[in-house]
């Protein structure tokens, strides 16, 4: 119908009125396009977004699993407490933001109305401890030690308490049976942080805000099964947070449990004699630097010999890990962390490190075999080996003249170890060998030994001591030598004195100039243990355990199976070797046999009378570290078919004189050894290692069988004899 | 100079209902039904949507979760009638009353700054006509402005002394225009009608240079705006937070984000009309107003929204060309003015629900609730059919 003609309207209107119309069109396109582009395009990632906008999700914490002993002794637990919870968004919907309930709660719980306040403030950047680090959704607890009659009363007036829930919960608790708080074995838990879920969200354990999760020991290793999967409910919200229905939710699902090769009743013995020794020797005057000895520290390591299961852990100063249950103070933290602490939470079983002294001995032997001296020839223990000026003197002086290696580890000889120490440096080109040329004999069997590496204990942040040989003494240098050189000169500019300053000094200029050459006198020192080399009580265990297995480095292991929480899937962590001893076995038994002699004749021997040799014969080495500018510390390393056990204690004298009396109680527990060396079995707690895990009930309970208290306690609280 | 426009009552003798509804020449065959139809597809669309809306928001609804379904179809009904009134009196017999309804518009934009106006949402732009009615004039100016313009621009190329508007014409109808939209104040509203001015003048076949300065005059505001700071920072923020919502996270850019949420998470068929959880979670404020689109977007999906822009997009093209078909220039203007107005408001409406144009507060034809923006985009399909009961029947 072409009427335009008729219309009379010029070209110019006609032609505007084309262009208003493609403009017209073309609007409605780009909004065609853009529709196109958010929901087919990019829908998926909107969609997702609209997910997060409207869903809030409440957790139901699954209850974490227990930890039990070998005998199926809980030794980390749940225990249900009377949990007083606010609901956030109930308080904030009142005219007061719910104050008045608040005031109330406080009144009844007994506490001030700023720390109910506190306690479900948010947490954000300005916020300080304490505060709700969780969900805002979720109810935050206000108190976990309420009575029952708190609990009554906030469930009885619920009018008066809108919002708040009073409901018993499952908290951690470490029961510590027989005393024995085994703390830093067990470790402890606390929230997590924001940047914790971040980490984990795109993982197969993905955590919640309001998730508890191991911070050290066992409860950090095995965590991820400990924990379980917490619950989850989704509510439908709208903009006010108001519920709008259910979506869809997951049931929690509780923790595995853990079973250790931990014995409760030996750890109280190991724990306790170890606090006996450490203040016995607190009784006694040094004789070098004619104070008291220190004792600041400590740690022992009961382990089978023929798998590597600890059986008892014990560092000491400890604490009680129940501290963290519940959030910690900032008092309590300070007493744990501070600088006037001593470091509780440090586990020095396999954090700390020291110099081995003499125990270091059955390595150098091994070296010194590897490097072709025979175990039975003669070396000579002269009274002191000298070297230019300087003169290596034997322990007390006392010379023994030609011996074997056996009797050199029997008697501790020093200066056979310095020969042969100072031999192998001036085999291996002395200050400055030609590329290749140093075998490094010695320090190769150390490294083999195990030392200057972690064992691979199923405990976090283990430390890997050092070997100091050659290339780490260079890399040392090299990290060090402009602190020493500053030092160096430094006190030349002021010319340092007397006293420790002027030693300091001397030191700082000879590393500053030579530090990165291993030099004679390091390695004579290092065959007797002492010097750089740093090993810690975990490693010395694993090769002691090792010489007694016939050479098998097995890894650590504290857990020993994870149980599902109907105890139908049981997940056995079976023992597992990462190395062998570098000795043949002719050497191991030669070894053996020395150390044998140790413990029936040698520097062992005195705390070892009317030990029955001949049922369980026992083998032992002590061993008496020098620290510049500190007490010496005590090692004793011993060992039976069964298990091995280290004890060192820090500024507490020699191996036998402090860790001896202390070492032989332990052997006493475990064998049943009466005073007179009868072997009791009725009494014994642990004749042999326990290889069958407790008894798992039908139900997955797991029946526990305990030792008999009395006679725990009788061992523990054993005076030295 | 007044032409009638034509009259059924003039054809011959009286006949049946029947047979007069369905003659030939009879008004209800000469009325463009799919201009009818396709804003009734688009008003019922809109009440669906506005139920969805509201039917949770009980502090609106007060308990009743259908209210707003049937004050939106009452709308429709209201404004149906009204269309049917506008095409029994006929575009042309407005020329005469025009100053007439030129000065009620006025008086009752006026009226909004006496104690009779009210203010919703920050904007005084409503009128207390009855308690629990209220009327935004501003919505009226619109077609006052097209009708008033109209008026004057086709006065003389009417009557046949000129073959375009006078420079003298042109200026009479800009102030004439001027007036009201200087008094309306409300952002969205002066955007409108400077478009529809726009339109106007392009259809008038006004001098190239009158439609290129009133582009400029448009930029040259924009810039005085921008470099004299007439604005403060915030308010800026607030007009690019479409393009950038974290200029204004808790304002604008919060509910352009939330928009484009809702209309990103329908994808190709939506959740379903009520199943949107954006939209029962009310996360997009003015949900039945300025963002209804969005409750399309997320319950109805990219199938649902697409049909309303193609809905619009027929009644743009029955518009487009029944201002192309009128025989006069008057009721040119009239059918472009309505093209100018129904394009950019459907435009600035969904294209801020989609984050490509500012947040101004303009309702979508037919789909939003309101009452008097109802009222007058069928007085605008009014308009049309009446231009287009005009035109000559083809041989």
């Amino acid at each position: 119908m072409s009427n335009i003609p008729e219309t009379g309207r010029t070209s110019r209107v006609t032609i505007r009125l084309i262009g208003i119309q493609i403009l017209v069109f073309s609007l409605l396109l780009t909004l065609g396009g853009r529709l196109w582009y958010l929901q087919i395009r990019n829908g998926d990632e909107y969609q997702e977004e609209a997910a997060g906008n409207h869903v809030q999700q409440v957790v139901q914490p699954a209850p974490r699993g227990t930890v039990y002993d070998a005998r199926g002794v809980p030794i980390a637990d749940s225990e249900t407490r009377l949990v007083v919870s606010a609901s956030r968004t109930e308080l904030m919907k009142m005219d007061d933001d719910g104050e008045a309930v608040l005031a109330r709660v406080a009144q009844v719980l007994g506490m001030t109305e700023e720390e109910v306040a506190h306690k479900i403030r948010l947490c954000d950047a300005e916020t300080p401890q304490p505060c709700w680090n969780g969900s805002p959704y979720q109810p935050i607890p206000i108190s976990d030690e309420a009575t029952t009659q708190q609990a009554l009363t906030i469930r009885e007036r619920a009018e008066d308490f809108p919002g708040i829930t009073a409901e018993p919960e499952a908290v951690r608790y470490y029961p510590a049976p027989y005393g024995a708080v085994t703390s830093q074995v067990l470790g402890y838990l606390s929230p997590v942080t924001d940047a914790e879920v971040q980490e984990a969200k795109d993982t197969d354990s993905p955590l919640l805000r309001s998730d508890q999760i191991g911070r050290s020991g066992i409860e950090r290793t095995y965590d991820t099964a400990l924990r379980g999967d917490a619950g989850v409910l989704r509510y439908e919200v709208d903009k006010l947070g108001r519920v709008l229905g259910m979506a869809e939710s997951d049931e929690p699902v509780a923790g595995s449990s853990l079973v250790t090769s931990i014995d409760a009743g030996v750890q109280a013995v190991v724990e306790k004699q170890l606090d006996l020794a450490m203040k016995t020797a607190r009784q006694q005057v040094d004789q070098i630097t004619g104070r008291p000895y220190e004792a600041d520290a400590g740690a022992a390591v009961v382990m089978e010999s023929k798998t590597g299961r600890i059986v008892a852990m014990a560092s000491l100063p400890d604490y009680d890990p129940n501290v963290w249950v519940g959030g910690i103070d900032s008092e309590q933290y300070a007493e744990l962390t501070g600088e006037n602490s001593n470091y509780p939470l440090l586990n020095r079983a396999i954090q700390g490190q020291a110099a081995p002294g003499s125990i270091f001995k059955v390595v150098s032997s091994m070296g010194a075999v590897n490097a072709g001296y025979a175990f039975d020839n003669t070396y000579n223990c002269s009274s002191s080996y000298s070297l230019g000026s300087h003169s290596f003197k034997n322990f007390e002086s006392t010379g023994h003249g030609p011996i074997t290696l056996g009797d050199a580890l029997k008697y501790s000889c020093n200066t056979v170890f310095y020969r042969l120490g100072h031999q192998e440096w001036q085999k291996d080109g002395g200050l400055d060998p030609d590329k290749g040329e140093a075998d490094e004999h010695l320090y190769q069997a150390a490294r083999k030994f195990g030392l200057g590496e972690r064992t691979g204990i199923d405990l976090p942040n283990e430390v890997t001591g050092r070997v100091p040989d050659r290339q780490w003494k260079r890399e040392y240098w090299e990290a060090n030598k402009e602190s020493w050189c500053k030092t160096a000169e430094a006190a030349k500019a002021g010319d340092g004195e007397d006293g420790p300053s002027a030693y300091v000094a001397k030191l700082a200029r000879e590393n500053c100039l030579e530090g990165m050459k291993l030099r004679a006198g390091d390695s004579i020192i290092y065959a007797i243990g002492q010097g750089d080399l740093l090993v810690t009580p975990i490693q010395m265990a694993t090769g002691y355990a090792a010489i007694s297995n016939g050479g098998t480095l097995y890894d650590p292991t504290i857990g020993k199976a994870v149980i599902s929480p109907d105890g139908r899937r049981i997940e056995e962590i079976k023992p597992s070797a990462h190395g062998e001893l570098p000795a043949d076995d002719k050497t191991i038994r030669q070894i053996d046999q020395a150390l044998r002699s140790v413990a029936t004749d040698g520097t062992a021997a005195w705390r070892f009378t009317d030990w029955p040799h001949e049922e369980i014969p026992l083998r032992a080495k002590t061993g008496t570290a020098q620290v510049y500018g500190k007490q010496t510390t005590s090692w004793l390393a011993t060992y039976t078919e069964d298990y091995t056990v280290v004890m060192t204690i820090s500024q507490a004298g020699t191996g036998s004189g402090a860790s001896g009396p202390a070492v032989r109680n332990i052997y006493d527990a475990l064998y049943g050894v009466g005073e007179g060396g009868e072997i009791d079995r009725d009494r014994a707690l642990l004749p042999e290692p326990r290889e069958a895990l407790p008894k798992i009930n039908p139900d997955g309970t797991i029946e526990a069988a305990p030792a008999r208290p009395e006679v725990v306690t009788a061992w523990r609280d054993a005076e030295f004899g | 100079m007044s032409v009638h426009s034509f009259d059924s009552s003039a054809y011959g003798a009286r006949k049946s209902l029947w047979a007069r509804l369905t003659a030939r020449d009879s008004l209800a065959r000469r009325l463009d039904w799919t201009l009818m139809l396709t804003p009734l597809a688009l008003s019922g669309l809109g009440a669906l949507l506005v139920w969805s809306a509201t039917r949770n928001r009980t502090e609106l609804t007060g308990g009743d979760p259908d209210q707003y379904l049937f004050k939106h179809a009452l709308n429709a009904v209201i404004g149906i009638a009204l269309a049917v009134a506008v095409v029994w009196v006929g575009h042309q017999r407005l020329r005469s009353v025009m100053p007439l309804l030129y000065v009620l518009a006025l008086v009752l934009i006026g009226l909004v700054y006496t104690p009779l106006g009210a203010t919703i949402n920050g904007e005084r732009a409503w009128l207390n006509v009855a308690p629990g009615l209220q009327i935004q004039p501003s919505e009226f100016i619109k077609v006052t402005i097209i009708i008033g313009m109209a008026v004057l621009l086709s006065a003389k190329v009417d009557a046949g002394d000129r073959e375009h508007p006078d420079h003298r014409t042109v200026a009479q109808a800009l102030a004439l225009a001027a007036l009201p939209v200087a008094v309306v104040g409300d952002l969205g509203q002066v955007m409108v009608c400077a478009v529809i001015i726009l339109g106007v003048l392009l259809a008038s076949g006004a001098a190239n240079r009158w439609v290129l300065g009133l582009v400029l005059a448009g930029a040259a505001g924009a810039v005085a705006v921008w470099a004299f700071g007439l604005l403060d920072q915030y308010q800026l923020n607030r007009f690019a937070a479409f393009a950038n919502p974290a200029l204004d996270p808790s304002g604008v850019g919060y509910n352009t984000n939330q928009a484009r949420i809702a209309i990103g998470s329908g994808g190709l068929f939506g959740t379903g009309l009520f199943q949107g959880s954006q939209t029962t979670g009310q996360f997009v404020p003015e949900q039945q107003t300025d963002f209804i689109f969005t409750v399309a977007g997320e319950e109805l999906g990219f199938v649902g929204g697409s049909l309303i822009l193609l809905l619009l997009g027929v009644v743009l093209w029955r518009a487009c060309r029944i201002a192309r078909e009128a025989t006069d220039l008057y009721s040119t203007i009239i059918a472009a003015g309505v093209v100018a107005w129904f394009a950019f408001q459907s435009f600035e409406n969904i294209g801020m629900s989609l984050g490509i144009m500012p947040v101004a507060g303009l309702p979508l034809p037919f789909v939003s609730y309101g009452g008097t923006s109802m009222f007058a985009v069928w007085i605008a399909i009014g308009l049309l059919q009446s231009v287009r009961i005009q035109r000559p029947l083809s041989a």
